[in-house]
Order: C-alpha cells, then structure tokens, then sequence
C-alpha cells in the first residue's frame, strides 16, 4: 500500500508538469490548429534562463535564501519565455497563417531545432545542475516519501491550472479567445483583434512553460538543452489524450499520464513476471493513449467536431 | 567501356603504388614512420581527448630524442593527431583518412563508441590499433587481429564491483539498474554475475534510458523490495538524479556505479546526495602507477595537468615500439606478430596481453565521495 501510494505521488508531481506543458500545446491548437512543436524547447529556455540568473545571484550574494533567489530565477524565466514565444509567433508563424497547415508545422520542428542548437551554443552541450538550494524536508504519510518540493510543485501547478481557468472564462481576453477559437473570422467581425488574441495565447502559454520548465529542472536537479524535447513529445501526448484543444482536457491528460507512467514503470516487471520490464514505460503510456483514442478519437474531454474541409 | 575499365585498373594500380610508397622510404638514410593518434579534439570532450593525444606525443618525443634503429636504420616517429569529434561517423572518416595517409599503427580512439567502428577499417588495412581508453568488451570480441588495449575492459570491471559489492560493502540484497545502452548493460550484467557468485541477492533488475531523469517510479519499485545496495549501469548525467531521488524516496540502499559516475560531473548534478556514493574506475590513480609521480613530472613539465588517460596513451605508444623493436621492422604485419608477446612495464603497470588482446593485468579502482570529492578506497586486481 505504501508502494502504491508513493507511486501515486510520484505520478501525480510528474504529471502537474506534464500538465503545465500541455495546456501550451492545447491553447495554441484550439485557437490556430497548429501543432507549436517549439513549445517543448521554450520549456528548456525557461529553465535555462532560470538557472542562469539563479547561477549569477548565487555568486553575488551566496547568503540569499533559496527560495528567493529560485523566484527570482522564475521572475526572469516568465518575461523571457514570452518575448521568446511572441517572437516565434510574429517570425515564424504568423507568415504562413494562410499556407497551408502542413507549412506551419514543419517550421514548428525547424524553430525546434533552431532553439535547441541556439541552447547548445548558448549553455553548452553539458548537463547544468541546479543548485541545492532548496529546503529539502520531507513527511512520512502513511508510509510514503512526500517532500516539500513536491507539494510546491503540485500546490503551485493546480493554482496556475486555476488562474488559467479563470483567465479564459472570465475575463475579456478569455471570452475573445474563446470567440477566436470557435471562428477567427467572425471574431474579427465582431471587432476582435485577432492577432493580438494570438499573440497572447502565444505568451500565456509561454509563461506557463517558464514556470514548469523551471519545475523540471528543480525538481530533477538538472537542465540540458535537449530536455525540452521528450517532455514536449510527452505533454503533447497528454493533450492529445485529454482532448487538444481542450483546457480541462490537457490539465486531467498530463495528470492521467504521469500516474499511467508511474504505476506501468512500478508494476509492469511485477505484474508480467519480468516478461515485460520497467524499460516499457513509455510503451505503456502509449499503449494506453492507443487505447484512448481508439475509443474516443477526439480524447477524453474533446468534443466531437464536424469535420471541416 | 573497354577503355573506362583499363583507365579505372590504371588508377588504382597508380594509387596502390604511391600508398605503399607512403611511410615506408626504401633510401638507406633516416627513415620516418608514421603513427596516427585519434581523440576528440573538438566538442565536450577535448580536454580528455587533448590529454590523450598529448601522452601518445611525450612516448614518441621521448622515443625520438633516445634514438630508435629498427633493421638497421635509423627512424623517426612522427605522430599524427586527428580529431574524430567522439562521433562514431566521423571516426570512421579519420580512420580512413590516417590509413590513407600510410600510418603503420593507431594510438585510439578514446571512446568505445568510435573505437569499435574504426577498428573494421583499421582491420580491414591490416594495421595495428591500441586503444588507450576504450572499455566497451565488444571492441576485442570482434575477432579482430589488430584491435589491443591497454586498459581493463568492462566485463573485468564489473567482475570487480560484483565482488567488491558482495564483499567489502557486505550487501546481502542488490537490486540493479542499467541504461540498456552497450556500455550500461554490459557492465550491469557482468555485475550481475559476479556479485551472485560472491552470495549476493539479486533482487530487482530494472531498466531506463541515456535520457531518462525520472526514475522515480523505479527506485519507488525497488524500494518496496527492501535492497541493501543499489547498482547503477550508466552515465553521470542519469546517476546524478538518481543519487538525489534514492534519497529522497527515503531508501537507505548505498548506490554503487561504475567508471560512467566516476567524475566530477556526477558529484555536482548528485550534490549533497552523492555523499557515500562508490564508483570504480578502470585504472590507477596516477600516484599509485608504478611509474606515476615520475611520469606526472615529465608530462607537467610540457602539457600542464594529467586530466585522464594520458599515462595509458603514453604506454599504448611504448607497447607499439617495443613490438617494432622486436620484430626489428615497422611492417604492419610484422609488428601485430610481435603484439602477442608484449610484456612491457608500463608507467601505469605491467601490460600482457590474451589472446583477444585484452590486457591481463588491469587494475581496477574503488572510489568513494567524501566531502564533495571522490576518494580513493582501494585497488583490486
């Protein structure tokens, strides 16, 4: 019991990450139906700017307490991904608004490909560590490990995933991307500026990757500029599986998926008598999101949409 | 058609001509024989790659200025440096390229993953290799007559820490972890073996990758199957996590790992958590080498620090001129009949080799971290 427990755990704090990462992909894809695979490196831009400036503070005032200066490395983090994300969008993106939906997709993986290169000349090709700079204490419940960091990382995870809700369903911005996603040009009609709701649907989605990115790397104690990579695949899957497009969808996805990933990685050897090992644990995650979509092609919350031509 | 082919035979007969005219001058006076050197000179791993090429250069100075005659004229060594990049790609292009220039034998390469491609070419223009520092077991296991190393292998160093794990540390229920790369699963297997052996449990095998940094939900496994001792088949960068999660999830089990953890990198990802960590590497420290504190002194005195392996590089070049000097010729097929019978007293110990060409006298280093640092705890042989 105590096994399944800190499994749970275990799942849950990956999965609030997942979910922070995903909600960029699904917010990007409800409103322009493209597939922003850069969204995974912006995520290692975060939590490389953070370690930089957590890296500078340390070495000019070492006797900062580390909660700030991991703030203050969030606070630099948060602007920094969004002048990123609104720049891509402005560059890369908002040219090919009219081509065709191919086009934009593949210069998602080349501006992927473009910011993982510009990391590597920029911070080397080395794993970073992240400092030991935060409190380390840990509680005992019913038999399981939970430390404080990653109550921080679940606590600060879910009031994102709040603030975000209330920032689409009650605020002006919110009511307009929402108006953009269902039809961007009768949202223009109606006197929306389109391109700025874009843009801001760019930045938040930014913003919120700094923020997980930055929970990565404090989390594992490392950043390297390739991490963005497999977390982007995997929180892509996660929205996927809770429904793109959708917000509810993307955040119960990422959860869902880390528990799946934890429990397939703690019980898989177990369970097949070592037929199948722990190395299946993406299989499974996957196996699982097969699964999903076999049944419900649009994802756990997506709603059925008409196909369009 | 006809002409084509008789201009192509032509060719090739011209190239073939000036090839084997290449490092071999037929005159009477002094001779030059080339000798290829092949590191990373280029990306993370330049300094080591650098040191590498730095250790071969001291031999052939040293050999040089002592003056070598091989069938009865007198010859210089010329060392050429190449950069392979640690790519295995580009390695088998360096490797080319050095055979193509006429080299009679290569000092490298100093990764087992550009070692073991470069070898088929070297195998394949009959010229001896002697890598310094690859450990990967299936470098020798090819089969190939040209393929030597200086260094232990990991199947001996996994021996090793099997037994040390069993013995010394006194862990009675091991669970294992490896990356299910060449390297990692080579070593956790070799591990395996050898601690079952000396009475240990074995009583979790899992699994990740070269890219993983989760492994919570497999140590949480672990965990539940109360290990005393964890052994990691890996590199730094997945270890260094590792360290901090096993501690985390509260597990009490020591973690042991092999010369992939062994370094500085792993102690600063690891932190605080790297406390008590045991990781062996192949080798000796350098001051514990027979010829060590001497060899530091005169490798100072022109490069500045040792970083890693310059005192097997050194050695790989003074096992190539002993054989030379053997066979009295710089032949390439002449020199790998005389490999066989090296029994040279190296700076880093005495080197034999088996019949894989293998050394059979390699020493194997326990470490432990202490205060932030790695520290010796005992050779084995």
């Amino acid at each position: 019991m105590d096994i399944f427990l800190q499994q749970l755990v275990n799942g849950l704090v990956l999965g609030s990450i997942y979910a922070l990462v995903a909600l960029g992909y699904t917010m990007v894809y409800g409103i322009l139906e493209l597939i922003n695979f850069a969204h995974g490196e912006v995520t290692m831009i975060g939590a490389m700017v953070a370690l930089t400036v957590i890296g500078a503070l340390l070495g000019a005032a070492p006797d900062l307490p580390g909660v700030l200066v991991v703030l203050a490395g969030i606070l630099v983090a948060i602007p920094a991904c969004m002048a990123l994300a609104f720049t891509i969008e402005k560059i890369a993106y908002r040219p090919l608004r009219k081509a065709p939906r191919l086009a934009p997709l593949i210069t998602a993986i080349g501006v992927s490909i473009i910011l993982q290169n510009l990391a590597m000349l920029i911070w080397g090709r080395q794993y970073v560590s992240f400092p030991a700079i935060l409190p380390t204490r840990k509680y005992e419940f019913l038999g399981a490990n939970i430390s404080l960091l990653q109550i921080a990382i679940v606590v600060l995870a879910l009031a994102v995933m709040a603030g975000l809700w209330l920032l689409v369903e009650k605020t002006r911005l919110g009511r307009a991307m929402r108006a953009t996603a269902q039809s961007r040009e009768v949202a223009e009609l109606m006197g929306v500026n389109v391109d700025w709701v874009i843009s801001a649907t760019f930045i938040i989605g930014a913003a919120i990757a700094a923020i997980a990115g930055v929970m990565v790397s404090a989390y594992y104690g490392l950043a390297h500029y390739y991490m963005g990579f497999m977390l982007g695949l995997k929180a892509f899957s996660a929205a996927v599986l809770g429904g793109i497009g959708n917000i509810a969808g993307a955040m119960l996805g990422g959860l869902l998926l880390g528990v799946i990933e934890a429990l397939g990685a703690g019980y898989i050897g177990d369970l097949t008598g070592g037929f199948l090992g722990s190395h299946y644990q993406d299989v499974f995650a996957f196996f699982v999101l097969i699964g999903v979509l076999v049944f419900r092609p649009s994802g756990l919350l997506g709603e059925r949409v008409a196909t369009r031509a | 058609m006809n002409f084509g082919k008789f201009a192509i035979s032509a060719l090739s007969l011209a190239l073939a001509v000036s090839l084997s005219g290449c490092g071999k001058k037929e005159s009477t006076g002094e001779a030059v024989v080339k000798i290829g050197s092949v590191a990373p000179l280029t990306g993370p791993q330049t300094h080591i790659g650098k040191d590498n090429e730095n250790g071969a250069r001291l031999a052939v100075d040293e050999i040089n200025a002592r003056g070598l005659e091989l069938g009865g004229r007198k010859v210089t060594l010329e060392l050429f440096g190449e950069d392979d990049q640690a790519e295995p790609k580009t390695a088998t292009i360096v490797a080319q390229k050095l055979v193509d220039a006429g080299v009679v034998a290569v000092i490298g390469h100093l990764n087992s993953g550009t070692t073991i491609p470069a070898s088929k070419i070297y195998h394949d223009a009959g010229i001896p290799q002697i890598s310094p520092s690859a450990t990967a077991v299936a470098y020798t296991a090819q089969g190939y007559h040209t393929a030597w190393r200086v260094m232990a292998n990991d199947a001996q160093q996994g021996r090793a820490l099997g037994q040390f794990a069993a013995g010394k540390m006194g862990a009675k229920r091991i669970a294992i972890i490896d990356d299910r790369t060449a390297y990692g699963q080579g070593l956790a297997n070799e591990f395996e073996k050898a601690a079952t052996a000396a009475g240990g449990e074995i009583v979790a095998h899992e699994f990740t990758n070269d890219r993983a940094t989760d492994f919570t939900a497999i140590l949480t496994s672990i965990k539940g199957k109360t290990p005393d001792l964890v052994f990691f088949g890996g590199m730094d960068p997945q270890g260094g996590p590792m360290a901090r999660q096993l501690k985390r999830l509260g597990l009490t089990a020591r973690l042991l790992g092999g010369d992939g953890l062994q370094n500085a990198n792993f102690v600063k990802l690891a932190g605080v958590d790297a406390e008590g960590v045991v990781a062996s590497s192949p080798g000796l420290p350098i001051d514990s080498m027979p010829g060590g504190p001497d060899f530091r002194k005169r490798y100072e005195a022109k490069y500045g620090a040792i970083q890693l392996y310059a005192p097997y590089a050194y050695d790989a070049v003074n096992v190539l001129v002993a054989a030379m000097t053997r066979a009295d010729s710089a032949d390439p097929a002449k020199v790998l009949a005389a490999l066989p019978k090296t029994d040279l007293q190296g700076v880093s110990g005495p080197i034999k080799f088996d019949a894989k060409g293998d050394t059979t006298g390699g020493a194997i280093t326990l470490y432990e971290v202490k205060d932030g640092a790695w520290r010796v705890l005992e050779t084995v042989k």
